[in-house]
């Protein structure tokens, strides 16, 4: 299908971005790749008055260290992520976790914060957010407010962003440790079924990120006290969220994937970290 | 700022296949459909105008994308490239396309279009890929013909013919 009449913007700074989304609300969108909001605007699901296009803002291309963490801007692609030269000396989760973001077709339009923007459950990109303790650096006419991954992400398909608001840019920490990722999907680019991330540092407890597994990216610290020990906080882990039933898979068998890739992916980033 | 109010025509300049053109249209309407109904490139193919099939890939500033999940007025401004681009003023056929000759790498030909311009980028950036590397890259495309075996047979050979041409 096609898109019902909308204007289009394309300002060329972030005051005069915000300025629409201060003026328009809810009735306005921000579109940066569009790889799920086109699809969304064909399928008429969405019918917003004002698409906001912000890929041609100088400097919200950028990727930049800053203090410790990895800010990338807003109109950076996945791809162009992907192919930073610094990725995976500085975020190799990201490196491990991003070739399962969709396909290369739509990686090369889709973007990095478009991907948090529109947290959905079991993406792969909120998932590395939440587990490495990112932030969310939001923009409107009141000011900058930066969230936490788990203050952003409220639930499926929910965030605490006001409608007046732009991510302007999402910070990933880097760490130092080993790291590992893992999904199981119908096919290699599908959403996943559950995915699973996991962190080790030296001389601390383990993270553990858990996907499709409840509305919001999951992430506890286990106690690295042997196989066993990390056997059975995962299968409480498997309880304790209980998964859910839709066409892709059963609760129970969510649950049944988390028992399966959880000790594996942490055995995989306690090695990485060796 | 550009702005375009809805229902308004505009006029967008772009680059297609090398030659500088333009054409109006409204902010709703797709890039697929600017380029088959306004510029009449219809090489490239609509499939399922959802971002799913991938028949409607084309290349932006030489990236691989979806046309249908691509505004017009995004691309203003941008160069594309198109199907049409591939062989040359003669008809003579390039070496992706020879490759998909040789390997039966199509039955019906509509996927075709998307899977040679996002080969035309892949190996472009990545010209001696393994065959685990080609399958990721076509798992972003429907074809209900080949089974697809063709397909990646035909990529592998189109990247070793290209490299013995370049070395």
């Amino acid at each position: 299908m096609k898109p019902r009449p909308f204007d289009y913007a394309r300002p060329d700074t972030i005051d005069e971005a915000v300025a629409i989304l201060g003026e328009h609300g809810d009735d306005a969108r921000v579109l940066a790749g569009g790889q799920t909001l086109l699809a969304m605007l064909n399928l008429r699901v969405v019918e917003p008055a004002v698409l906001v296009d912000i890929t041609r803002i100088p400097g919200l291309d950028a990727i930049r260290e800053v203090d410790g963490k990895v800010e990338v801007g807003a109109a950076v692609t996945q791809n162009r992520l992907l192919a930073w030269p610094a990725l995976t000396q500085k975020l190799p989760l990201l490196a491990a976790a991003l070739p399962f973001v969709g396909h290369f077709q739509t990686r090369n339009k889709g973007t990095v914060c478009g991907s948090v923007a529109h947290a959905d459950p079991t993406s792969e990109i909120p998932l590395s957010l939440a587990l490495l303790e990112g932030e969310v650096v939001l923009r409107s006419r009141r000011g900058t407010r930066v969230l936490s991954a788990s203050e952003f992400q409220q639930g499926m398909l929910a965030t605490a962003r006001a409608a007046d608001e732009l991510i302007a840019a999402v910070r990933f920490p880097v760490v130092n440790g080993g790291v590992a990722f893992r999904e199981v999907a119908r096919r290699h680019g599908d959403f996943a079924v559950v995915g699973v991330a996991a962190v080790a540092e030296p001389a601390k407890t383990i993270r553990l990120g858990v996907a499709g597994m409840a509305d919001r990216p999951a992430v506890r610290r286990i106690r690295a006290d042997g196989a066993a020990g990390i056997k059975d906080a995962i299968e409480r882990l498997a309880w304790e969220l209980e998964g859910y039933d839709d066409i892709h898979a059963s609760a129970r068998m969510r649950r049944d994937l988390l028992r399966r890739i959880g000790p594996v992916v942490v055995e995989e980033a306690i090695r990485c970290a060796a | 700022m550009r702005r375009v109010n809805k229902g308004e025509r505009a006029r967008l300049r772009l680059t297609l296949n090398g030659r500088a053109l333009s054409g109006e249209a409204e902010p709703r309407m797709l890039l697929s459909d600017f380029l088959r109904h306004v510029l009449g490139a219809t090489g490239t193919h609509v499939g399922c105008e959802h971002g799913v099939c991938g028949c409607c890939t084309v290349l932006i500033d030489g990236a691989a994308v979806r046309s249908c999940l691509t505004l017009a007025v995004q691309a203003e401004g941008r160069a594309v490239t198109t199907v049409e681009s591939l062989a040359d003023g003669s008809g003579k056929l390039n070496a992706l396309q020879r490759a998909f000759q040789n390997n039966h790498a199509l039955q019906c030909g509509f996927c075709t279009p998307g899977i040679l311009m996002s080969f035309t980028d892949f190996l472009a950036r990545n010209p001696d890929p393994t065959e685990t590397e080609v399958v990721e890259v076509l798992s972003g495309h429907l074809c209900r013909c080949t089974g697809y075996a063709g397909i990646v047979a035909a990529v592998l050979e189109a990247a070793k013919e290209m490299k013995s041409k370049t070395t």
